[in-house]
């Protein structure tokens, strides 16, 4: 059952009223303008144990996705393809409002949106995944895990799953006999086929006021939120309206012409990290 | 894997003989339920379902209560008897999301602020599955929570907008949303002309989506004036008696 939330971090009237009146004037707290993302930083391949791995911040909000690759079975309306599954953990270290525990609603929804916005373009070249057809295929799992909680965790969480999955190797395949595919993990064979990257971009709406990359302190104080998924054509691949108000349809073109804007900004940071893949290496937490 | 069927024919209309912006056939009734203060029963063609409204009332766990509003609570639930194969009646990943879009989406509209320390309980139940079941299901929790004599900003309306061998068309069914190329299902309270509930699932070109929310908004205010009718119409009858 989804109930209203209760535990979200109490901020004080006084602060609530200076984000709203800034927001209303095109100003941010953090000293951002409306249509400004944070800093970005990545460190890809923080967990070699992983066959994709990478670390994002978008300001303080932290992420870190691991991608898993393993041997299983298709889905049997679907035999020819791979099977690609995300999953995202809102860790109770993130946040003072997060609990151990299944994951709750918050995670689920961002792990569905992340979901589709990679299924629907097909971002990932499942029908590349096949060993045996209809009975062995790789099985892609791709685990967010929210380190630290401050607002945007949808994008950054995108941000990060997109770039895992492009340092995933595939593990070389030994041998087969029969049904049975024995594998060498250490050894990488090649990388795991992606068709095209995919960001997204999350809208925050205060009385028809936009702005992009809300922080945690703004999105409690957010109307709503609407996140639109983007891939490397231009083209809307997924969208998710959340938060307890709604959306003048009117103001709807003005959105998706900011989420297309914004996306182009984002695809070029993928690529330019993508691009000088060594230069992405540092650990951001040992400097 | 079963051939894609052909979902627009070659005369232009849809696999079931539907022109691309007609409505399936829908039908809807209020205070259906002795026990709940509010209820519904939608059909939009073969999709049915039931929605509830137990509320404003004492909020258990006790904990839970909010001091300046009343607690939503929602609960969009399929029978494991609605879909082909057997659904299992624990709760999925996707009837969890949905239960929280449709709250977001109701939360909209009601006045909590009017029954602090109080909850508002909403059970959808999905008896027949066959696409459109989130919006079926927001329909009737609407009426629902009028039934039960909520005060509320407006009515909200779902439907969805599908994109079907490249052809954007109005109220997708189950087939056209398996093999179809996108599935945008909206919540439109048309009086006060807000959009409660928006989610995409597919690929659009920008322009797509512009058109798609036309369609989608001339869909939703025909499924509106039918809810308020709806609503008319069971006061009339108790006039009547």
């Amino acid at each position: 059952m989804s109930l209203t939330p209760t535990k979200q971090p109490i901020i004080p009237r006084i602060k609530r009223e200076t984000i709203k009146s800034l927001i209303r004037s095109g100003e941010r707290v953090d000293g951002r303008k409306p249509e400004e993302y944070r800093k970005i930083s990545v460190w890809l391949n923080p967990v070699p144990k992983a066959e994709g791995s990478a670390l994002v911040k978008l300001g303080d909000t932290t992420v870190m996705t691991g991608t898993k690759l393993e041997i299983g079975t298709p889905f049997s309306d679907r035999p020819n393809e791979g099977v690609l599954q995300v999953h995202a953990e809102f860790v109770p270290l993130a946040s003072p409002s997060f609990e151990p525990g299944p994951p709750d609603e918050n995670a689920i929804e961002a792990a569905r949106v992340i979901d589709r916005c990679l299924r629907e373009p097909r971002a990932v070249r499942l029908e590349d995944l096949v060993i045996i057809p209809g009975k062995k295929v790789w099985l892609v799992f791709n685990d967010i895990y929210l380190l630290d909680h401050d607002g945007n965790v949808i994008d950054a969480s995108m941000l990060s799953t997109m770039l895992s999955l492009n340092m995933a190797k595939i593990p070389k395949i030994v041998s087969i006999e029969d049904d049975n595919v024995i594998i060498e993990k250490t050894v990488k064979e090649r990388p795991l086929p992606i068709n095209l990257n995919v960001v997204t971009v999350s809208i925050g709406l205060l009385e028809g006021y936009m702005i992009v990359d809300p922080t945690l302190e703004e999105e409690i104080v957010l109307d709503t939120k609407i996140v639109i998924g983007v891939d490397e054509k231009g083209r809307i691949v997924g969208i998710q309206k959340t938060g307890m108000e709604g959306i003048k349809p009117s103001q709807l073109d003005d959105i998706i012409d900011l989420a297309l804007k914004k996306s182009q900004e984002l695809h070029s940071i993928i690529r330019e990290v993508l691009n000088n893949p060594n230069a992405y290496t540092t650990p951001l937490v040992l400097q | 894997m079963i051939e894609k069927p052909v979902l627009i024919r070659d005369d232009g209309l849809r696999h079931d003989g539907r022109r691309p912006d007609e409505l399936r056939s829908i039908k809807m009734q209020v205070g259906i339920l002795k026990n709940a203060d509010g209820s519904a029963y939608v059909e939009y063609g073969r999709t049915k379902v039931v929605a509830a409204v137990y509320g404003p009332r004492e909020v258990h766990p006790r904990h839970l209560a909010l001091p300046d509003r009343a607690l939503i609570r929602c609960r969009y639930h399929m029978a494991p008897f609605s879909t082909s194969d057997r659904k299992s009646p624990a709760p999925s990943r996707r009837e969890i999301e949905l239960s929280k879009v449709i709250r977001e989406a109701l939360e909209a509209v009601i006045f909590s602020e009017l029954y602090p320390r109080t909850s508002i309980d909403i059970f959808i139940e999905v008896l027949q599955a066959d696409g459109g079941t989130r919006t079926t299901g927001l329909t009737a929790a609407s009426l629902a929570l009028a039934d039960a004599g909520i005060p509320m900003r407006d009515l909200i309306a779902g439907v969805a907008v599908g994109k079907v061998d490249g052809v954007l068309v109005l109220d997708i069914d189950e087939l056209e949303d398996e093999y179809g190329e996108a599935d945008m299902p909206i919540g439109y309270a048309a009086s006060i002309d807000e959009i409660m509930l928006l989610q995409l699932n597919g690929v659009l070109t920008p322009e797509e989506f512009r058109r798609a929310i036309e369609l989608a908004k001339e869909g939703a205010r025909k499924i509106y004036d039918q809810m308020k009718k709806t609503l008319h119409d069971k006061y009339l009858k108790i006039i009547e008696k």
